[in-house]
């Protein structure tokens, strides 16, 4: 048993991982040489042919994880995609890392044993609005509330994707599908709105198409210590087509897309003509530039302990995506769960490991002789 | 007849002196009951244990409602411990007692039908006031309006008693009367010769930190133990010689510990990290508590924020190279199905933990019953075979968590370790196993490919199957080369592609199905104890049964018949020989509690008139009810002696 500390959340060996499990990695060192951490995007694609329809949004996010991931330095070994059930889920069949295409909602539970159990990988979850915020959403707020070192990447088309074409947890009310020909009645979620309220360590958002911002944000979610929410907006060209076209179109676009840069002020649009500032209740209102002292416009702080900040940042946006906050919403340090579960075995083992015969012959004992 | 304050048999003792006659009893029953409150669960274990280190064989059966606190006095809050005892090897914890230990109305009204006229009847009379009479419909004092005649009744002022040994110690009156219950085991200890040390060391680590608590509780169990041996209520007391046991070290253990334990040693002798993953439910909560004590073994538990979650994290666990591992109850089964379905496709070790109780749905939480059987058989979508282990009393919950474990390991497959409510609570005396006399469980990891690409590349082929086993090999995420993805839709034969292809589901349906079925091969060949090797008649059982069968084979052969009792361990697949052993026998009888749920399985597979015998009630079987059943079956043959 290795009692090296923690180095970082990005997989790298030396933290504490069990005897014989280190073992088989000794082993395969030793028969396939030294981990290879130089990576290209081609290393990460498998011989799988890709299935989703033509134009799907996942294709350019795959091409964006698969571009990024080698940057971080991990090998490809070392990583572990898990997925649930979904169009988006399909993700892990595409990366040459481990991966697990498991069972619809269950995959932020699923990472959380092997996250806890092998703090020496990189975990990360692919998952769906539907999969994520409806069958899985119990998974998904414990997860975030334990702050497991894992990143979660929750692909938002507003739709069910797979079974071609029912509106979920995030569509927009009165959306009309299959399932709700005179249009939707629930409210939807706001995924991010949700992770914070559930305490999230690190919330970011970013679109499929925006190739930068994306990788800036899934950067900072992989180098995070804790579970790391991503919300990716995923256009779904068959059943939910242009959902995100407000926020993608160039002559719209910029007008409804806050950027967040940590440190910098909340101005956005045509000109820097729009800011965030403070309401009267403690939360967040937008304000024409023009109209408001400088001072007053809200510098972002993505690092903030409490969490009310970056929530009204989240509130800012409405259904119809008008006032979208694009970036890192919040990034705080606090101790990841599966780096405590490990400091708590070891503490129990200060006095060595323990040891089997004395625990079997444990409690009152007593002696039939022959 | 009821004595107050004059010697139960008389003539033993002398004017002027005490002379206390001793009588020599080669087995006792006991039955301790009071108010959920009064604390005889613990009185109980604490008997149990003076009884297990003076070298008695004993078996123990805990009753306790569901809710935490019924309210005082009622019958729905009646907690009884049953403990049996003996100086022979013993298997069940008693058809009905002896004794009975009443600590108020409700605790005598809710249990007096199970005392056999003329057994004894130990009353708290000061809790039979006029108004605990009336909570469970006593229009009079049954202590004083002679309807005990027919039993042998000692009322004794257990409350006052206690708050008068406690007068100096300064506790308020409420806080005295809790240690009433210690009080009363003094008195059993007394009566039945118990050694009295354990209890006193119990005493002091338990109230470690409350040193005037264990101070009045020792106190209220010495006085209860003097009190037993000064007073004229009890003349007698008894002596049950220590049973005939194998040499070696023993200790007293419930089925929870044991297979708390044997997990342990399943990691500890696979040299794998365990990893827990479990939502709390009774009857199996005590598993996960256990578990998560052993830190220092490398054993992680989570408690997850379901049962899904639970044995999704096992899973993952596993794939990282842990024995994963799940507990639970029947309705964490039901939300464990589809995940369950996930392991037996992505062929990894799994042991989940099944302690059935009461159902269906949230049925009776803390008792016992065997109606999870089909339900882990078969209880998935699509053909979704796994193994089912089955442990036969407490402290056999051992080496079924190690079998289960082997299992799943050697095989890569979820398996079903089915115990239930009675093994989990129950206890009896285990004798401590070296550990070096524990199977290996060791496994290889897959560290270099096993095949080879088109174009001559080594490969990695996570479905490529051990010929002899049919299990596929195991790759855990760090080793380099072996990157495989797994997952629920069908998988191609040897890569583990995604396939629809119609004949490649069909091979790997029947791969699956083969992999469980040949572990028929790696297990022992049915357990058949049928001493003379004639008898026309078999007696069937799973799990739990295994001690009330045993018991009523044994009261049948000292009738003077013949009977063979068969016990499975194995339930899924069964011994290869079973189907012919079966039928040798004219007549097979299964008694279960359930509704016929291996009856079903054994006339489906084999096309043997299996006769079921079955009961509900949430209780075991009683040794002397199934002795009739089963002698009823073998005078009909005409095989009476
Ligand atoms: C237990 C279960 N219920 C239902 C389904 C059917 N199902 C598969 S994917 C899906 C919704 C997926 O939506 P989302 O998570 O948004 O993924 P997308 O396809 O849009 O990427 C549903 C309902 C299933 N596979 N399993
Ligand atoms: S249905 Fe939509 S989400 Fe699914 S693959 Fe097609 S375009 Fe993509
Ligand atoms: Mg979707």
């Amino acid at each position: 048993m290795t009692t090296s500390p923690h180095v970082h959340d990005l997989g790298m060996p030396g933290t504490p991982i069990d005897a014989n499990i280190q073992q088989a990695i000794a082993d395969s060192v030793a028969a396939q040489g030294e981990k290879q951490t130089a990576l290209k995007a081609k290393d990460m694609k498998t011989d799988q042919e890709v299935r989703w329809c033509p134009g799907c949004g996942d294709y350019v996010i795959l091409n964006a994880v698969q571009s990024f991931l080698p940057s971080l330095g991990i090998a490809r070994e070392d990583m572990v995609i898990v997925s649930g059930i979904g169009c988006s889920s399909r993700f892990p069949y595409y990366m040459n890392t481990y991966g697990m295409h498991s069972i619809h909602g269950r995959a932020p539970a699923i990472a959380t044993g092997l996250a806890a159990s092998r703090p020496d990988l990189s975990v990360w979850v692919v998952t769906g609005d539907g999969d994520a915020l409806s069958i899985g959403g119990n998974h998904l707020i414990h997860a975030l509330r334990r702050n497991v070192d894992m990143t979660i990447l929750l692909f938002n088309n507003r739709i069910y994707g797979l079974t071609k074409g029912q509106y979920s947890p995030t569509s927009e009310v009165g959306k009309v599908t299959k399932s709700t020909p005179m249009g939707s009645l629930d409210h939807p979620f706001n995924p991010v709105s949700l992770a914070i309220g559930a305490d999230a360590t690190f919330v970011g958002r970013a679109m499929d198409s925006d190739r930068k911002g994306l990788t800036e944000v899934l950067r900072q979610a992989a180098e995070h210590e804790g579970t790391a929410l991503v919300e990716i907006y995923q256009n779904c060209n068959i059943f939910n087509d242009g959902a995100f076209d407000l926020l993608k179109d160039p002559s719209t676009g910029p007008m409804w897309t806050i950027p967040l840069v940590h440190g910098q002020p909340l101005v956005f649009g045509p000109d820097g003509a729009s800011c965030v500032v403070r309401d009267d209740f403690g939360g967040l209102r937008i304000a024409e530039t023009n109209q408001v002292d400088a001072s007053e416009i809200v510098v972002h702080d993505a690092t903030r302990e409490d969490p009310s900040y970056a929530f009204a940042l989240s509130r800012l946006s409405s259904q119809d995506l008008r006032y979208t906050p694009m970036g890192v919403f919040r990034s705080v340090r606090k101790p990841t769960y599966d780096r405590m579960m490990a400091d708590q075995l070891e503490e129990a083992r200060t006095e060595g490991p323990g040891d089997l015969g004395a625990l079997l012959a444990g409690g009152d004992t007593w002696t039939v002789s022959a | 007849m009821t004595v107050t304050g004059s010697p139960l048999t008389p003539g033993s003792s002398a004017p002027g002196g005490l002379v206390k006659s001793v009588v020599e009893l080669d087995r006792v029953v006991i039955r301790l009951a009071g108010d959920s409150g009064d604390g005889m669960q613990l009185t109980g274990n604490r008997f149990t244990s003076e009884t297990a280190s003076f070298g008695n064989d004993l078996s123990t059966l805990p009753n306790f409602p569901a809710e935490i606190r019924a309210p005082t006095g009622t019958l729905p809050g009646v907690s009884s411990f049953q403990l049996h005892f003996a100086d022979h090897d013993i298997m069940t914890p008693g058809d009905a007692p002896d004794v009975l230990v009443a600590m108020n109305p409700a605790a005598l009204r809710a249990n007096l039908a199970d005392l056999p006229g003329g057994g004894l009847v130990i009353a708290d009379s000061d809790e039979f006031t006029p108004r605990n009479l009336a909570k469970v419909g006593y229009a009079t004092n049954p202590l004083e309006d002679g309807s005990l005649d027919g039993w042998q009744v000692v009322a004794v002022p257990l409350t006052s008693m206690t708050l008068e040994a406690l007068a100096d110690t300064g506790l308020g009156k409420k806080e005295a009367e809790r240690s009433k219950n210690m009080f009363t085991l003094g008195l059993l200890s007394w009566m039945y010769h118990r050694p009295t040390e354990g209890t006193v060391r119990f005493l002091e680590r338990q109230f470690r930190r409350k040193p005037e608590i264990a101070a009045a509780n020792i106190a209220a169990f010495r006085a209860g133990y003097n009190y037993g041996e000064t007073t004229e209520a009890f003349a007698v007391s008894y002596e049950i010689k220590p049973a005939p046991m194998a040499p070696g070290r023993y200790r007293n253990i419930s089925g929870n510990q044991a297979l708390a334990l044997g997990l342990v040693a399943a990691g500890q002798r696979s040299g794998l990290p365990v990893f827990l993953g479990a939502y709390p439910i009774t009857p199996a909560s005590d598993i996960l508590h256990e578990l998560s004590r052993h830190k220092a073994f490398g054993v992680r538990t989570f408690q997850a924020e379901d049962e899904i979650a639970g044995i999704g994290s096992a899973l993952g666990a596993s794939f990282g190279g842990a024995l994963g591992v799940t507990t639970t109850s029947g309705p964490g089964v039901s939300l464990k199905s589809e995940a369950l379905g996930l392991a037996v496709m992505i062929e990894l070790p799994l042991v989940v933990v099944d302690v059935q109780r009461g159902g269906p749905s949230t049925g009776l939480p803390t008792k016992t019953e065997q109606s999870d059987l089909l339900q882990a058989m078969f209880g998935r979508n699509g053909e979704a075979p796994l193994p089912v282990i089955a442990p036969r009393s407490p402290g056999d919950c051992f080496d079924a968590a190690l079998e289960a474990s082997r299992i799943a390991l050697k095989y890569r497959t979820p398996v079903m370790l089915l115990s239930d409510g009675y093994l989990a609570n129950g206890a009896e005396p285990w004798a401590v196993p070296a550990v070096e006399d524990l199977p290996d469980l060791s496994v290889e990891f897959a560290t270099e490919p096993n095949g080879a690409a088109k174009d001559g590349t080594p490969e990695f082929l996570p479905y490529l199957r051990d010929p002899e086993t049919l299990a596929r090999p195991w790759a855990i995420p760090g080793t380099a080369g072996m990157q495989h993805r797994v997952g629920g839709l069908e998988k191609a034969d040897q890569t583990g592609n995604i396939s629809y292809d119609p004949a490649n589901h069909d091979l790997m349906t029947r791969l699956r199905q083969a992999k469980v079925d040949g572990i028929a091969a790696d297990i022992p060949p049915t357990d058949v104890d049928d001493p003379d090797g004639d008898a026309r008649v078999a007696v069937i059982g799973w799990g739990s049964t295994y001690g009330p069968i045993g018991a009523a084979c044994r009261r049948i052969r000292r009738s003077g018949r013949k009977v063979a009792q068969i016990h499975l361990r194995h339930v899924n697949p069964m011994p290869a020989d079973l189907g012919e052993v079966l039928r040798r026998y004219d007549r097979v009888v299964c008694p279960e509690m359930n509704l016929g749920q291996l009856a079903l399985l054994l006339r489906a597979k084999y096309l043997v008139d299996v006769q079921s015998h079955t009961q509900v009630r949430g209780l075991p079987f009683r040794a002397a009810e199934l002795a009739a059943v089963v002698q009823d079956v073998i005078d009909s043959t005409g095989d009476t002696k």
